[in-house]
C-alpha cells in the first residue's frame, strides 16, 4: 500500500482501526476488506482508479507528520497554550457572555452537530424546529415579519442588508449611508459585498458618539438607498434618535438597516417602532463564548421583502398525515435553484450557532434577557462612574447613556495605558491617542473591583 | 467467513430498518417552545394594555429608549433539556448512519476536535494585542501554511467563512488583480454548466455576467466551447475538479493554457477536493486561486448548515490582493529565540470579508484533524473515499452513465423520480444522495460514500438503493413511512409562508 511506502520511519507506527497501522484512522476498512472490494471493481490497485494525466500528478509530500489523538490534543493545548489568559474588558462588536453548561451539552448532541442541511425535511424535524423557533425568537425581538436562519456575521449581514436595497429600493440612487464611527472591518465588508453594484459607500457625521441627525439630514438625498445606524453604538453609547432616522431614510424612499443583538434588542427600542426595514447584527452574543470573532449574523426585515430575502428560511407546512411539520421553504431565491439570479450566493451559514443562540435565549427567559440588558446598562454605567473617580480618568467620554461599554479619557497616552495594564492582566480597547474602551460584558464583579484597583495603579 | 465471502450478516433492507423517534402530543409533533409558555414581561412605567398576565420591570433607562414588553416562552431547564433532546432525537446525523450527499462530503467528524476547539486558552477576543494571542496566531500561520501544502498554493486566508464565501474572495481577488494590471474592461467569469449554484451567485455577486459552459458528450468541458467563450473579456474560469459527476478533467492542462492565454485566471472549487489528496494539487494543475471546504474535506461538523470555513489560496502574483489580516512570521525571533508571528495587510488587499477573522472554532478542528491524518491518513483518505464510491456504484441496479469517477458518481433513476427514491431511501434507514443535479444526468442520484463507511456498511446501503429501485412509483409515492414526519408537503410551505410562531397565531 502507498502509505507503507512512504512511512516516516524515523516515528514509531501509530496504532489504528483494526489491521492497518497507517493511514486514515476514520476510515474502516481492513486489509480483507480492501482486497475484496478491489476484486469487486476489477481493480489491482486503489491507484488505478485515479484517472489523472502523470503531466499533473503530485508524486511529492505535504510533510505534515501524522499524530496519535493524544499527539495531537497535546500538540494544539501547546500552541494555544502560547495566548496569555487575561480579563478582558473587550467588546466591540465580539463579546464574551457566560455560556450556560446546558447550551454545550445539548447543541453537542451528534445528531446537531453532524447533520447537514436540512434538504429531507422529514428526517430532520428537530433542527428545523430548532431553526424555526430561533426565527420567532428575532420576529419577537425585532418586531418584523421575517427572519431567515442565519448569515455568517454582523459585517456580511449588513453588506446583506445593502445589496437587499439595492434590490427593492425605491429610488433610483446609488448611496449608501453609514456613520463616520463604526468598525472598519464591518464598513470594509460592506464595500466588498457591494464592488458588484453600482453602490456607494459613504459616511455620515457623529455627535458625542451618536447620529449627528442634523449632518445625517444634509447628507440624505434622492440618490440614497440605505441608511445604516447601530444601537447601541461602536462607542456603547445607545441611540435617542431612532424614529428620526427612519423617518429621515423614509422620506426618500431609502431602507433603514439598523445594527443591534439580541441582548440590547431585550431592552432597547423595538426596530419595527422606529421604522427598521432591515435589522442586523450579531446574534452569538447569546450562545457563542470569546471566540476570536466568530459569530452569526441576524438578519431580519420586513414581510414585504420576502421574496428577495437572502439566506435559508424555515416554513411550516404539513405531512401527509396532515401534522404540522417543518421545512426549508422559498427556495427558489437561493443560488442551488437560482443560480446568477439568486438573492445571495450564501449556502452553508451558521445554522448550528442559531441553534445555540436559541437554546441560550430559551434558558434565560424573557425575564433573563431583559435583566441581563438592564445589567449592561447598570453595570456599564456604574465602572465609568468608578473609573471617573480615578486621578487621570474621566469617564464617560460622551454624556449619553451606555449599553455594555463606554470610551474612558486617560490623560496618559491611551496606548501606555493598555501597556500598563496588559502587564497587570487586562485587556482594554485602545480607540483614540488618550481614550480607552471599556466592556462589562462577561466579567464578574469581583474582577471589575480588581480592574478598577489596576487602572488606578497605572493612569496617574 | 461463508464460502461467498460475506461475513454471514444479513443485509438485505427488510432486515435492517430504522424507524425515527417520533412524539406526539395533542395530535401534533412535539410542541413549539410558544406552546409550552409565553411570557409576557412588561419594561418600564409604561400600561401596555394589556391586563395583568405578564410581569413588569423596572427599567434602569427612560421609556422613550426603551421597548414596551419583551413576549417568549419562559421554561425551566429540565423542560429544555428534554425539548431540545426531543428535537435531536428527530435528526438523523452523520452519527446516526451513511449520508452518501454527493458533493456534500459527509464524513465523520472525529470527537477530539470538538475538545480542543473548546479549550479555554482557545476563548480569546480578535482585538487582543498580538504579543497576547501568540498561540492563536501561530495555529492560524501553521493552518496556512498545511493549506498551502495540500493545494500547491502559495499563499492562504483563512477568513472566509464558508465555501461561496471563499469563492466571492476568489472573485473579488481576480477582480482587483485585473484592475491593477489596467484591465478592469474584463466583465466574465465562464462556469461550466454542471458547476454549484455559488459558482454562479458568487460571480454574478461580484458584478460579473456569468458564461455558461456546456460539457462535451464525456462530461467534462467542451475544449471547443471554451475557446469560443474565452475572450479578452474573461476574468476567470471556475472549475471542479474532479467536477460534480466525478470526473477528473483530462485536459486540464490545456484548459489552464487557454485561460491563460487569454490573460483569464483559472478558479479552482475545493469542493470535491477530498478525491485528490496527495495525488494532484489544484496548484500543480495551472489554477491560480482555489478554497477550501474545510467542512467537507477537513471534517468539521456541518451542524445542520454550518458553520463551515472557505480558507482561499492562491499563487504568489495574487498574494498581494487577499484579504487582510493575514498571518506571517516576524523575521526576527524573540529573545528567547522563539518565532514571533504577527498579523499584515497585504499589500495591495481587497480588505475584509467578514467582521473580524472568520470562523475560528472551525479553524481550530480543521487543523487538529490534519495534524491528526498528515501525509499519510490524508492520502489514505482519498484512496478510501474513491475506493468506496467505486466500489458502492458496483454494487447498484441503477446506471450511471459517466466514468471513471472518483469519490462520487451520479446514478440515474431512469423511469423513477429521483426525489421519490430518496423519500423511500428513508425508509431503509439511510440518508438518500443528492437528487436531480447535475442535470447532465436525468433524475441525478449524486451519490458520494466517503471514507468513512465500512464494506458492510456499503452492502447495506447498496441493498436500499437496489430495494428502492425494485419498488413501484405508488409505494415511492406514499414514502417515506418511517421517518419522524410523513412526505411534506413543499407546495402549501411556499404559498402561505408561516416563518414564525407569530405568524401562525395571526392564522387561527
Amino acid at each position: 500500500m502507498r502509505g507503507i511506502e512512504r512511512r516516516d520511519r524515523s516515528r514509531p507506527p501509530l496504532v489504528m482501526h483494526g489491521s492497518h497501522t497507517t493511514g486514515s484512522p476514520y476510515a474502516p476498512h481492513t486489509a480483507e476488506d480492501r482486497t475484496a472490494m478491489l476484486e469487486a471493481v476489477d481493480a489491482e490497485t486503489v491507484e488505478e482508479l485515479f484517472d489523472i494525466p502523470a503531466a499533473v500528478r503530485f508524486d511529492g509530500q505535504f510533510d505534515i507528520d501524522a499524530r496519535t489523538e493524544r499527539e495531537t490534543r497535546r500538540l494544539v493545548r501547546s500552541v494555544l497554550g502560547q495566548n496569555d489568559d487575561r480579563t478582558e474588558l473587550l467588546g466591540r462588536g465580539h463579546y464574551g457572555y457566560y455560556i450556560p453548561s446546558l447550551v454545550d451539552h445539548l447543541a453537542d448532541r451528534s445528531e446537531f452537530l453532524t447533520s447537514y442541511t436540512q434538504y429531507q425535511p422529514e428526517i430532520s424535524q428537530g433542527f428545523l424546529q430548532a431553526l424555526f423557533e430561533y426565527q420567532s425568537l428575532l420576529v419577537e425581538l425585532t418586531g418584523l415579519e421575517i427572519a431567515n436562519c442565519s448569515i455568517y456575521d454582523a459585517a456580511t449581514a449588513l453588506g446583506e442588508a445593502a445589496t437587499l436595497a439595492d434590490r427593492v429600493r425605491n429610488t433610483s440612487g446609488h448611496r449608501v449611508l453609514v456613520p463616520e464611527r463604526m468598525r472598519e472591518e464591518r464598513k470594509s465588508t460592506l464595500e466588498n459585498y457591494v464592488a458588484g453594484t453600482d453602490l456607494v459607500v459613504e459616511t455620515y457625521p457623529v455627535d458625542d458618539g451618536n447620529v449627528d441627525l442634523a449632518g445625517l439630514e444634509a447628507a440624505v438625498d434622492e440618490d440614497v438607498v440605505m441608511v445604516y445606524a447601530e444601537n447601541p453604538t461602536v462607542r456603547g453609547t445607545i441611540e435617542e434618535q431612532l424614529g428620526a432616522i427612519g423617518d429621515l431614510a423614509a422620506d426618500v424612499g431609502a431602507f433603514f438597516a439598523l445594527g443591534s443583538d439580541p441582548i440590547a434588542l431585550s431592552l432597547l427600542e423595538r426596530p419595527a417602532d422606529v421604522g427598521a426595514d432591515v435589522v442586523v447584527g450579531d446574534a452569538s452574543v447569546l450562545g457563542l463564548p470569546t471566540s476570536y470573532g466568530m459569530g452569526l449574523g441576524l438578519f431580519a426585515t420586513k414581510e414585504d421583502y420576502l421574496r428577495q430575502v437572502p439566506g435559508r428560511l424555515v416554513g411550516v407546512s404539513e405531512d401527509a398525515t396532515d401534522r404540522r411539520a417543518f421545512t426549508l421553504t422559498l427556495q427558489t431565491r437561493e443560488q442551488h435553484i437560482r443560480r446568477e439570479r439568486a438573492t445571495s450566493n450564501i449556502c452553508t451559514n451558521q445554522a448550528w450557532v442559531a441553534l445555540r443562540t436559541a437554546i441560550h435565549a430559551a434558558v434565560l427567559g424573557p425575564s433573563g434577557m431583559v435583566n441581563l440588558a438592564k445589567r449592561a446598562v447598570t453595570r456599564a454605567e456604574a465602572l465609568a462612574e468608578r473609573v471617573d473617580d480615578i486621578v487621570g480618568v474621566q469617564a464617560p467620554v460622551h454624556d449619553r447613556r451606555h449599553f455594555r461599554e463606554f470610551v474612558a479619557h486617560v490623560d496618559q497616552p491611551a496606548s501606555a495605558v493598555a501597556e500598563d495594564l496588559e502587564r497587570l492582566g487586562f485587556a482594554v480597547h485602545v480607540v483614540g491617542d488618550h481614550e480607552i474602551q471599556l466592556c462589562v460584558a462577561g466579567v464578574p464583579d469581583e474582577e471589575l473591583d480588581r480592574f478598577v484597583e489596576a487602572l488606578e495603579e497605572v493612569a496617574r | 467467513m461463508s464460502d461467498d465471502g460475506s461475513d454471514g450478516r444479513d443485509t438485505t433492507p427488510e432486515q435492517s430498518r430504522y424507524d425515527q423517534a417520533r412524539y406526539v402530543e395533542n395530535g401534533e409533533y412535539e410542541p413549539l417552545l410558544s406552546e409550552k409558555d409565553l411570557t409576557r414581561i412588561t419594561i418600564g412605567s409604561e400600561d401596555d394594555g394589556n391586563g395583568d398576565d405578564g410581569e413588569a420591570t423596572d427599567s434602569p433607562l427612560p421609556d422613550d429608549l426603551t421597548r414596551d414588553a419583551l413576549e417568549l416562552p419562559e421554561l425551566s431547564e429540565p423542560e429544555l433539556a428534554r425539548h431540545y433532546t426531543r428535537l435531536s432525537q428527530m435528526i438523523y446525523g452523520i452519527d446516526s448512519g451513511p449520508y452518501p450527499l454527493g458533493s456534500c462530503t459527509m464524513k465523520y467528524n472525529p470527537k477530539f476536535t470538538e475538545d480542543v476547539a473548546a479549550l479555554p486558552s482557545a476563548a480569546v477576543h480578535p482585538d487582543r494585542s498580538e504579543a497576547s494571542v501568540q498561540g492563536t496566531l501561530e495555529l492560524l500561520y501553521r493552518l496556512q501554511d498545511y493549506l498551502g501544502r495540500i493545494g500547491g498554493m502559495d499563499a492562504v486566508t483563512l477568513q472566509p467563512p464558508a465555501g461561496a464565501a471563499g469563492e466571492f474572495v476568489g472573485i473579488r481577488v481576480a477582480a482587483a488583480y485585473h484592475e491593477h494590471n489596467g484591465e478592469g474592461h474584463r466583465d466574465e467569469v465562464i462556469v461550466p454548466e454542471s458547476a454549484h449554484g455559488t459558482n454562479f451567485a458568487s460571480a454574478a455577486l461580484g458584478g460579473y455576467n456569468v458564461v455558461s459552459l456546456p460539457s462535451d458528450d464525456e462530461g467534462r468541458v467542451d475544449l471547443e466551447a471554451l475557446e469560443a467563450a474565452l475572450s479578452e473579456n474573461t476574468a476567470a474560469l471556475m472549475l471542479t475538479n474532479p467536477n460534480t459527476l466525478g470526473l477528473f478533467e483530462r485536459d486540464i492542462a490545456e484548459i489552464a493554457d487557454m485561460v491563460h492565454d487569454v490573460g483569464g485566471l483559472l478558479y479552482y472549487d475545493g469542493a470535491n477536493l477530498n478525491a485528490l489528496l496527495g495525488r494532484a494539487r489544484p496548484g500543480d494543475m495551472g489554477f491560480d486561486v482555489m478554497h477550501y471546504n474545510v467542512h467537507k474535506t477537513f471534517a468539521t461538523p456541518h451542524g445542520g448548515g454550518g458553520p463551515g470555513a472557505g480558507p482561499v489560496g492562491v499563487v504568489e502574483k495574487l498574494a498581494p490582493f487577499l484579504p487582510a489580516p493575514r498571518v506571517r512570521e516576524r523575521s526576527e525571533p524573540s529573545q528567547s529565540g522563539e518565532p514571533v508571528y504577527e498579523r499584515f495587510d497585504p499589500e495591495h488587499t481587497i480588505g475584509k470579508v467578514h467582521g473580524f477573522d472568520g470562523n475560528w472554532l472551525v479553524l481550530i478542528k480543521t487543523f487538529a484533524y490534519i495534524a491528526r491524518l498528515g501525509d499519510d491518513g490524508l492520502a489514505d483518505a482519498s484512496a478510501s473515499a474513491v475506493l468506496n464510491a467505486n466500489y458502492l456504484a458496483e454494487q447498484l441496479d441503477y446506471d450511471i452513465p459517466y466514468g471513471p469517477f472518483h469519490h462520487e458518481f451520479v446514478a440515474s433513476a431512469g423511469e423513477q423520480d429521483a426525489a421519490d427514491v430518496a423519500k423511500r431511501m428513508l425508509d431503509y434507514g439511510v440518508h438518500p444522495p443528492t437528487t436531480k443535479w447535475p442535470e447532465i444526468v436525468p433524475e441525478a442520484l449524486m451519490t458520494e460514500p466517503t471514507e468513512v463507511e465500512s464494506k458492510d456498511t456499503l452492502d447495506r446501503l447498496a441493498a436500499a438503493f437496489n430495494a428502492v429501485a425494485d419498488e413501484d412509483n405508488d409505494t415511492l409515492e406514499a414514502a417515506p413511512e418511517r421517518t419522524t414526519a410523513r412526505r411534506i408537503d413543499q407546495t402549501s410551505a411556499a404559498r402561505n409562508p408561516r416563518l414564525s410562531w407569530q405568524a401562525l397565531s395571526d392564522d387561527s
